[in-house]
């Protein structure tokens, strides 16, 4: 009986969140979350103790550059706008809309991952900072690098979900699935703008 | 009784009221998208700017970041949302924990700056 959706009437406003299971999901994830802010809050605060601790090693004046760190946090922020317009689509039974704004969120991410994977590799090799050269490389590999795990852990959820239901339309089922998916990617942005703050201009500014 | 929650819509079952508060509420968005990168661009200027004073960058760009993360969790993830209760008390329990964790870990390993 619970079970039983009445299709004539049309796809409901709020399909995220439109049978039991959606909204224990909805509550579960934001529960999960919380306690994601606490995890990046330990990394934060030993990134931010360790982070003068460099050694012999180049400091983050020596490593960071401005312009790099400033289009990979344009290029993550306009990943949480596409995600946004993506679940917008959804709420009025546009699958196509959907289904393209989430594509597009998915090729910023990896046009984001992409610059950190070179950025690591600059670092690494051309200013000598590997994972133990410093205090400083260790916690900020550490940091940045969990950052870099929920980006690919965020993209392959959500690549999965875009081939799991590539033609199968908006149901009860999938829609609290890509809900829940674009909050862990607005949660990932949210980090990185704490990230690019803390790390990359604190860092430059050397205070 | 047949599970039928797998079967796509024909159409959106939203009504003409629903349909002038989802447009209001996407501009919304938008806008709150444009504050975000202007708060960036803003950020990142400051730190550019030679001139300014490292003792105002440092408090300005991380009010600048408190600000960006109201937006995001606000605008773009719903939180002022109504029916967002228990999504604020999660949120805001692990924000709680957050802030003595990272001041108590950056006084541990010795950073007594600021």
């Amino acid at each position: 009986m619970a079970n039983a959706v009445d299709h004539s009437k049309g796809l409901p406003s709020h399909p995220e969140k439109a049978t039991l299971e959606a909204k224990n999901k909805f509550l579960g994830f934001w529960f999960f979350l919380g306690g994601e802010t606490v995890l990046f809050a330990t990394f934060f605060g030993t990134f931010l103790g360790l982070r003068s601790g460099v050694a012999d090693g180049p400091t983050s004046q020596d490593v960071f550059a401005l312009p790099l760190a400033f289009i990979m946090t344009m290029l993550l922020l306009t990943s949480s706008l596409t995600s946004v317009l993506a679940m917008f689509a959804m709420k009025k039974n546009n699958f196509r809309g959907l289904m393209i704004w989430m594509w597009i969120t998915v090729l910023l991410g990896l046009g984001f991952l992409g610059l950190e994977i070179y950025e690591f590799y600059e670092y690494v090799h051309h200013y000598g900072l590997g994972f133990t050269t410093s205090a400083f490389a260790s916690s900020f590999y550490t940091l940045v690098g969990l950052h870099g795990a929920h980006v690919v852990f965020g993209l392959s959820w959500i690549i999965t979900l875009l081939i799991r239901y590539r033609n199968s339309g908006i149901t009860l089922t999938n829609a609290p699935k890509f809900y829940v998916a674009s909050l862990y990617w607005h949660f990932i942005d949210v980090v990185w703008v704490f990230i690019f703050t803390v790390v990359y201009l604190l860092g430059v500014v050397g205070g | 009784m047949a599970d039928n929650l797998s079967q796509p819509f024909s159409k959106s079952a939203m009504t003409e009221e629903e349909k002038v508060q989802f447009q209001r509420e996407k501009k919304q968005q938008v806008v709150a998208f444009v504050l975000m990168i202007f708060l960036t661009l803003l950020a990142f200027l400051a730190v550019a700017a030679d001139f300014l004073p490292v003792m105002f960058v440092i408090p300005f760009i991380l009010l600048l970041a408190l600000v960006q993360f109201v937006l995001q969790m606000f605008y773009f993830m719903h939180l002022k949302d109504n029916d967002h209760g228990w999504a604020n008390a999660f949120i805001w329990s692990g924000v709680f924990i957050a802030i003595p964790t990272i001041a108590a870990l950056m006084l541990l390993l010795g950073i007594t700056k600021y």
